[in-house]
């Protein structure tokens, strides 16, 4: 075995350390005082064209439509290897909006500005409101809340443009 | 104990070794691009012509701004990309596995189909060609 591949093999092994000991801290941090879910590499993966929106907001079977096509994401090109994106689904659906008991979560959307939570949540802006330069797409959530890339969207940070 | 301090020592040297010889991205592209028989090197004029041609919507300039050298913005989502050029961001070009991953996802997108090693080399030999003073049409 060459050196190249031990070093493969060694941060392979430190990333996987990386996720076993995340997902325990990560799955009882549903208190909003706790530092809101993490996983460095859904952090890095999800979180290069856009914020990394936090797993909460959509239902794990939403979350799994979307791994599973990656290579066509919104009309970009969002493919990943097998393994990074097993990781990321993996994180995704254990911090997953959960539903309702006895009631089956729509897996179908894949926009977190298309659920009715969403809809409703934002429902006194304007349709020319969303479309403002200064916003651009409702997706844009850091527009309006100031510490979202850091997954938050507490109510009193809140400033619109 | 000094067995397990030996082996440490052994991983820590074997570590440093190997982040020494963290190949440089461009290499792996050139070995692929020598395998056409006609590969005469890279070259950074046609580099910079990739840049600016326009595939289906974008070209690369389209979210990388045509000046490398300046901040990018993404033009769905609108979030800022660091620059291009190693002159104003020196981590670019070090990763081979996010170069792959980029080229392959970018040119996708932009030309419909993944680039060649040949214009993946022109590419990253004109980024690096760029200097502070270089004129940028
Ligand atoms: C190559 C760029 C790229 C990468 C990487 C990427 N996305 Fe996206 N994503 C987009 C684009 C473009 C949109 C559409 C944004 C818009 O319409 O404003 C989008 C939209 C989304 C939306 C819907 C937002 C809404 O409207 O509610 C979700 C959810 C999402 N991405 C999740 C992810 C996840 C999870 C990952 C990591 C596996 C990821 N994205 C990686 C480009 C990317
Ligand atoms: C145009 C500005 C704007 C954008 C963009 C926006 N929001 Fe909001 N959001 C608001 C406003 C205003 C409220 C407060 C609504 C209320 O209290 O009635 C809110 C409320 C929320 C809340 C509830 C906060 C609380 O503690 O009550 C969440 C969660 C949220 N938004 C998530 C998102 C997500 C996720 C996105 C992106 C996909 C997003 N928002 C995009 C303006 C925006
Ligand atoms: C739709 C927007 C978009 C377009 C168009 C685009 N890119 Fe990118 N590119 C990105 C984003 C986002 C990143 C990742 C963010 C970052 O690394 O700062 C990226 C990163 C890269 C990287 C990674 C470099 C490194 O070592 O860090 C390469 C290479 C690259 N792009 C090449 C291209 C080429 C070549 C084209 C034209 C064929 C192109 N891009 C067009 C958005 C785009």
């Amino acid at each position: 075995m060459n050196k190249a591949m031990h070093l493969q093999r060694f941060s392979a092994a430190a990333a996987l350390c990386l996720v076993v000991v995340g997902m325990p801290l990560a799955a009882h941090a549903d208190n909003a005082k706790k530092p809101a879910p993490s996983n460095p590499v859904w952090q890095e993966e999800c979180g290069s064209c856009h914020i990394a929106y936090p797993p909460r907001f959509l239902p794990a079977e939403s979350w799994r439509s979307m791994m599973g096509a990656l290579d066509r994401h919104f009309g970009t090109d969002a493919s990943l290897d097998a393994r990074t994106a097993a990781t990321i689904e993996t994180f995704l659906v254990q911090n997953a909006k959960r539903g309702k008991p006895g009631q089956k979560p729509d897996g179908s959307i894949l926009r977190i500005t298309e659920t009715k939570w969403f809809r409703s949540e934002h429902d006194e802006i304007s349709a020319a409101k969303w479309k403002s330069p200064a916003i651009g797409s409702a997706a844009n959530c850091g527009a309006c809340h100031p510490g979202a890339d850091k997954g938050s969207f507490r109510e009193r940070d809140i400033k619109v443009p | 104990m000094k067995q397990a301090a030996r082996i440490g020592t052994l991983a820590a040297a074997l570590l440093a070794a190997s982040l020494a010889q963290a190949a440089d991205p461009l290499d792996a592209i050139a070995t692929a691009a020598r395998s056409d028989s006609s590969f005469s090197g890279f070259s950074a004029e046609r580099g910079a012509a990739l840049w600016g041609r326009k595939g289906k919507d974008w070209s690369c300039s389209t979210c990388h701004t045509a000046d490398p050298r300046k901040l990018g913005r993404h033009t769905v989502t609108g979030k800022t990309i660091q620059p291009m050029a190693p002159v104003s961001n020196p981590k670019r070009f070090t990763d081979a596995a996010k170069v792959d991953k980029w080229f392959k996802r970018n040119c996708r997108d932009v030309f419909n189909r993944e680039c060649t090693a040949q214009e993946k080399g022109d590419v990253i030999t004109w980024l690096r060609s760029v200097t502070p003073s270089s004129v940028i049409p």
